[in-house]
């Protein structure tokens, strides 16, 4: 067989149906739609199944630990009567230190049910550490392909330390120089292997997400006797949201502002081998948060559960040196040190609680475990001695790529806020572009209103607008 | 003494796509250099010499092939040196907050 480049991504459609054992075919409506809910409920297993299995797997049930000192911090730079009391659900506490657990188990177990004899992945981040401690659990095989390295064979310390984690849990991981050619590795590994794909972007991925956001509902409910006011969540490829929002709803949480939160690194090339090392964050950022949001079927399925922008309120950025400075606060505040990467919500929140009522609350939903490579020191003596100049200053002064602004103090902390009705439509225009000369009927307006949270109304002015250019 | 024998954890490198087997569409910096990989196993050859042509046992027991790059290969990321631009924001924030 075949198995170079061009050969083996022509089989690309039967290598991930026979990894994912999900034929996509079924759930197609139209070049545009799908059945999304359809989809999501065909894995088979119940929202109490997946709490079970979890359970089993000794994940999830993480404590919700309110923020008291940053919160009376941010109050005294708040105008009076304002500053939300802050909340963090504490997700380091899960066996391989982050919420990806949740994401992971579940695909696992699937994986083990359907009979696979392992499990592949592709990660630079925490996932790849949860596939593989789960897959230990259930006895199965672990291959994690990671972009880890630049043409000089620099990589970042917080994905050395995951390859470092990858492996302490028993994964053969391939580290692989910077491209989107991983994919082309993924597909030839899954041919060779027979493995299952743990995709971040399947049903029971997000079904595994759904019992963060049911969990932090029910807690927030039974410590203060209501639900979330917002809840701020790490925005990347869109499963972070797209879960932990279907589990807010199916807690009842439903008039809970859904916020969104990325690291500001526009301006720097995802795929380009010299900006691999100029960014200090991985993933959590706009180099992902951005092109997820407006056409989420980039992945390594046909189409993609994670769907951020049906579910999004709000979408903010915030700088790396707001991140680094929350995760010092974090620190030394609140006795609590946890990785960066998973502390940019909390950077968020900071910029948000300032803006609400006191008796609001706002509930951070993730931190991340931290060690050498994940922490505030080994990730800025990287970003120095690859150029880029760290100060102490105004946030406003950060340049991706160039400059790391650590504040000089919270009241300086200041979102900027991503304008989704821009989102919504570059959305519906690549939808349009995409499906050429395909004409949508009434029911693909239907689905793009959905899929964009918004109306059939707004859907038809977009696109006719679109047809007059 | 060769540089390593049969049964060490050692990493190979291999080169998946050569520069113009790369797809057109990647940035120049991307484009202009070889598509690589790094793994590592356990030596299954009885021994050889950095920079041959090696088969390894990965640690779940597969074999792949790639030349030697290093033995015994080292985690050496750490914990960084202390960041002046860091060190103080704790006691800065401490005494705002005996302020509040």
């Amino acid at each position: 067989m075949d198995n170079g480049y061009a050969g083996t991504m022509s089989r690309k459609n039967e290598i991930l149906k026979n990894a994912t054992g999900i034929d996509y075919e079924r759930f197609k409506i139209s070049p545009i739609s799908f059945d999304y809910e359809r989809l999501m409920n065909s894995c088979n297993y119940s929202f109490e199944d997946a709490v079970q299995i979890l359970q089993e797997a000794g994940v999830g049930q993480t404590p919700l630990v309110e923020l008291k000192n940053i919160t009376k911090l941010i109050r005294s730079v708040s105008p009076s009567g304002k500053g939300a009391r802050i909340f963090v659900k504490d997700e380091a506490a899960n066996p391989s230190g982050s919420f990806k657990d949740r994401r992971a188990a579940l695909s696992i177990y699937h994986a083990h049910t359907l009979g696979y004899k392992g499990v592949v992945a592709a990660s630079s981040g925490n996932y790849g550490a949860a596939v593989t401690s789960q897959a230990a659990k259930r006895g199965l095989k672990t291959i994690i392909l990671q972009e880890a390295y630049d043409s000089r064979k620099v990589g970042q310390p917080e994905i050395l330390e995951k390859t470092r984690a990858c492996e302490a849990y028993g994964a053969e991981v391939w580290q692989l120089s910077v491209g989107p050619e991983l994919f082309y590795i993924m597909l030839r590994v899954l041919e060779e292997t027979e493995f299952f794909s743990a995709s971040l972007y399947v049903p029971t991925s997000l079904l595994g997400i759904e019992t963060l956001g049911y969990e932090l509902a029910k807690q927030t409910f039974q410590q203060v006797g209501r639900f979330p006011d917002m809840v701020v969540i790490t925005h990347a490829g869109g499963g972070n949201v797209t879960g932990t929002a279907r589990g807010l709803m199916r807690a009842g949480s439903s008039d809970t502002s859904v916020v969104g939160v990325s690291v500001d690194l526009q301006g720097l090339h995802m795929a380009g081998d010299s900006d691999f090392n100029r960014k200090s964050f991985t993933t959590g950022h706009t180099g992902f948060g951005i092109p997820f949001l407006t056409w989420p079927d980039r992945t390594d399925v046909p189409r993609n559960c994670a769907r951020g922008l049906r579910y999004l309120d709000r979408y903010v950025l915030i700088s790396q040196g707001e991140v680094f400075y929350t995760t010092e606060l974090l620190a030394r505040l609140e006795g609590m040190e946890r990785g960066p990467a998973g502390n940019t919500s909390l950077a968020g929140a900071v910029a948000l609680a300032r803006e609400m009522d006191k008796d609001q609350v706002l509930v951070v939903q993730e931190t991340e475990y931290t060690a050498a490579g994940k922490l505030p020191s080994s990730q800025l003596s990287f970003a120095k001695e690859n150029g880029v100049e760290v100060r102490r200053g105004h946030p406003a002064d950060n340049i991706p790529g160039k400059v790391i602004i650590i504040p000089e103090g919270i009241h300086q902390f200041e979102r900027q806020e991503l304008d989704l009705d821009k989102i919504r439509k570059s959305y519906l225009k690549k939808a349009m572009e995409m499906t050429k000369p395909y004409e949508p009927t009434q029911e693909d307006f239907q689905f793009l209103a959905e899929d964009c949270k918004s109306s059939i109304d707004y859907v038809l002015g977009v696109t006719k607008s679109l047809n007059v250019k | 003494m060769p540089d390593a024998q049969k049964g060490d954890l050692v990493q190979i490198h291999q080169i998946i796509l050569e520069p113009d087997q790369r797809p057109a569409n990647l940035p120049s910096s991307t484009r202009s250099v070889p598509y690589e990989c790094w793994i590592k196993g356990f030596l299954i050859d009885d021994r050889a010499d950095l920079g041959n042509i090696v088969r390894i046992e990965t640690l779940i027991g597969r074999e792949i092939s790639g030349t030697l790059c290093q033995v015994n290969p080292t985690y050496d990321h750490n914990f960084g040196t202390p960041q002046k631009e860091l060190l103080s924001i704790g006691n800065e924030a401490g005494r705002q907050l005996e302020k509040a």
